[in-house]
């Protein structure tokens, strides 16, 4: 595990609920974090250009544009790490958020402590590989964290860096979605391998020719994911 | 018997069958004993005539026999013998070849062996011995049926035979004198008659079951389009209606029965707006809360972790704030679950879990430790797998878990798993307090607490979620206790949760074994 300890990690805060956006702030900056906060959802890729933040925190409920259409357009331009805060825990509501982009989710009411604990996760990058990894036409090169296909690069967040990283250093290995909640996320989600499906779902369409029939991670069905040895 | 199989399937299954059936087997007893009586009334009237004009012929035949005999023997003196076969002769020759009758003369009577003269070579049965008898023996015209047979043909033709005595005026020898009419005209009609009876009869009562198939269709056929649309009612397409024509009954009948569909459908509808508006309700309730919640919740942890700053009654305060804010939580989070439950919007993530595992994982809970309970493990030692929400059933255990440790005062909690080839059941076993009466049974209502006055926290919902969480399942959660020996809760699982209506009563019955049932 590698920290840039170097600066203030810079949070974000989009939600419309000023009470709670200013407690966000205090908690955030007691931990010592730098935040911003953007009450709608309109100003958020003004604010976003412009300062520049390590994390967002984004509640999917805002006026203006909504959280969904938010998390889009920052997808559109930057891997920067994107966590839904929502009310809903109904699971359609936060597959969608994931669909939109979003890395990881925490539904109110949070405490403090998992609050910052998720946040530290996507701050930090768990190391999966230490050195240059060549997979077949697919390249990872830890030091810059890219990824080329056919010498083209592709376009991975961080987090999907780290999942692609994770199963190709220890190919054939099957790894269960437990396993990877932990390896990748970084803390524990018990049970919540919703978050595992949305993000491979994702990550598939970008490394495989044909996402539903997939050549480089195999599905093993009732156990987990699996990366195949190309030749 | 295979052969019968098919139709009495038939017989159970079609009412025409039934109808048509009945009909033919009522109306075949009807006309053939209408039959049967025209028959009979048919056949004693010809019989009846053909009698008396015999009676009045033959009367007329002894008349002429009784001159001839007495005139004979006043004009020359012949032989007996000799005037009797005269006689016969000129009876039977009187009305040439066409003579409906033929003649039989006995006698002189008294002697063993009585000598017989007849008109043609008629068979001796042919005469019925009663009357031969009576007419021996007494004087008068006596008459009866017979069958007719005449030597040398084996088929006998029914008739009629009178017969009387005649007396020979000089010697007074009697002789007992027989006509024998054919009744085979009147046997050719009755013939006939029965002929056309039997085929008219046939054809009324294939008509008759042939009218039956056309009016019990004529009723059935809306009946059959009646179920054909209430099966598929009951399939859940509400769009189907019945085809309305005239006014009569199967007319009330379809619209009835479109009425009740509209009605159903309505109702569903309305239900269904209900549901999605509870939903709604609760999706923004759940909202609008948790926002609030979550910044209140964030500012006493801030407090709380502040606390040692603090002196003593406000530390104490941030300490109350955060608890009962823990419990406030707890609290929303299981009235918006209930809720969920109740308006059927409750969904189940499925998986393979295995309840030995969750019962290994729930032995280690910390809540035991701290109340110092020793947890006793029984049949954790192969896998019970089930396919469930691994959430919710981890939810219902460690709230049994927490109950007992809570509110049993025991020092012991057994675990035990036991399994068939369908069902998994958990059972949770204490050796504390125990429920009595009708605790049994109201442990699963909301807001229910074994003692209202030690309420430790907690929010009195955690048994009827585990229950609502049990059913969804397809399963179910039972409590059996007896008052200061100790209570049980039994966690019942199908391996293979059911599809579609999951709510069948009471759901399945432990498989483990209750001790305090």
């Amino acid at each position: 595990m590698s920290y840039r300890r170097s600066k203030r990690d810079r949070v974000l805060v989009v939600d419309d609920d000023a009470s709670l956006a200013e407690m966000l702030s205090i908690v955030l900056d007691g931990e010592g974090l730098t935040t911003e906060v953007v009450r709608s959802g309109d100003k958020v890729m003004e604010a976003f250009a412009s300062f520049k933040p390590d994390v967002v925190l984004l509640d999917l409920m805002l006026p203006g544009l909504d959280g969904m259409s938010v998390c889009r357009r920052i997808r559109a331009t930057s891997a920067v790490p994107i966590i839904m805060l929502t009310a809903k825990s109904d699971t359609p509501d936060v597959v969608r958020g994931l669909e939109a982009g979003a890395d990881d989710y925490i539904t109110k009411p949070f405490k403090n402590t998992e609050l910052v604990a998720r946040i530290r996760a996507r701050l930090r990058r768990t190391d999966q590989i230490a050195e240059k990894l060549e997979f077949g036409d697919i390249v990872l090169d830890p030091a810059g964290h890219t990824v080329t296909r056919k010498g083209e690069p592709l376009d991975l967040t961080p987090l999907e860096f780290d999942l692609l990283a994770c199963l190709l250093g220890s190919p054939q290995q099957v790894f269960t979605r437990e396993v990877l909640l932990q390896k990748v996320w970084g803390y524990h989600h018990p049970g919540d391998t919703k978050l595992v499906n949305v993000h491979m779902t994702r990550l598939r369409s970008k490394i495989e020719d044909d996402a539903d029939d997939p050549q480089v991670i195999r599905t093993v069905r009732g156990v987990g994911y699996q990366a195949i040895a190309p030749g | 018997m295979r052969v019968l199989r098919p139709v009495a399937l038939v017989w159970r299954r079609s009412i025409q069958a039934r109808v048509v059936a009945s009909t033919i087997v009522l109306s075949t007893l009807v006309i053939g004993a209408t039959g049967w009586a025209l028959l009979s009334d048919v056949a004693d009237g010809l019989a009846d005539s053909r009698r008396e004009a015999a009676i009045a012929e033959a009367k007329s035949g002894f008349r002429f026999a009784q001159d001839q005999l007495d005139a004979s023997l006043a004009s020359e003196p012949a032989t007996q013998a000799q005037a009797l076969t005269q006689m016969v002769d000129s009876l039977t020759g009187s009305r040439g070849g066409q003579r409906g009758y033929e003649l039989v003369l006995e006698g002189p009577l008294g002697g063993e062996d009585v000598p017989v003269r007849s008109s043609a070579a008629i068979a001796p049965g042919s005469l019925p011995s009663d009357l031969r008898k009576t007419v021996s023996t007494r004087t008068g015209t006596y008459w009866s049926f017979s069958g007719l047979s005449v030597l040398g043909r084996s088929d006998s033709e029914p008739g009629v035979v009178v017969g009387s005595q005649i007396r020979s005026p000089r010697t007074g020898d009697a002789y007992a004198m027989f006509y024998l009419f054919s009744l085979h005209d009147q046997q050719d009609t009755l013939d006939l008659v029965r002929r056309a009876l039997l085929l008219g009869g046939l054809a009324m009562v294939l008509m008759v079951g042939g009218v039956a198939w056309l009016v019990s269709r004529q009723v059935l056929n809306p009946v059959r389009l009646a179920r054909r649309i209430a099966e598929r009612y009951a399939a859940g397409s509400l769009e189907q209606r019945m085809l309305v024509s005239g006014e009569d009954d199967i007319a009330r009948l379809s619209i009835s029965f479109n009425q009740m569909a509209a009605s159903l459908q309505s109702q569903i509808r309305r239900l269904e707006n209900l549901s999605r508006l509870q939903q709604r309700f609760v999706s923004d309730v759940s909202h609008e809360l948790r926002t609030p919640l979550t910044t209140v919740q964030m500012a006493s942890s801030v407090l709380y972790d502040q606390r040692e700053r603090f002196d003593a009654q406000t530390a104490r305060s941030a300490e109350l704030l955060k608890r009962e804010l823990d419990r406030f939580e707890e609290l929303l989070s299981n009235l918006l679950d209930l809720s969920r439950f109740d308006a059927g919007a409750a969904q189940l993530e499925l998986d393979a879990v295995d309840l030995s595992e969750i019962a290994k994982q729930a032995a280690q809970e910390s809540i035991l430790g701290r109340h110092g309970i020793e947890v006793r493990l029984i049949g954790v030692d192969q896998p019970a797998v089930v396919e469930a929400d691994i959430r919710r059933i981890d939810r219902i255990v460690r709230n049994l878990l927490t109950n007992a440790a809570k509110y049993s005062g025991s020092p012991v909690v057994e675990i035990e798993v036991a399994q068939d080839d369908e069902l998994v059941s958990l059972a949770v076993r204490d050796f504390g307090v125990g429920l009595s009466g009708d605790e049994n049974l109201r442990v699963f209502d909301r807001f229910w607490r074994a003692d209202p006055a030690r309420t430790q926290g907690g929010t009195g919902l955690g048994l009827a979620i585990s229950r609502e969480d049990a059913a969804l399942h397809g399963g179910s959660l039972l409590a059996w206790g007896r008052k200061g020996e100790g209570s049980e809760f039994v966690l019942t699982l199908p391996k293979i949760v059911p599809i579609g209506d999951e709510d069948t009563g009471r759901g399945p019955t432990p498989v483990v074994r209750t001790v305090y049932a």
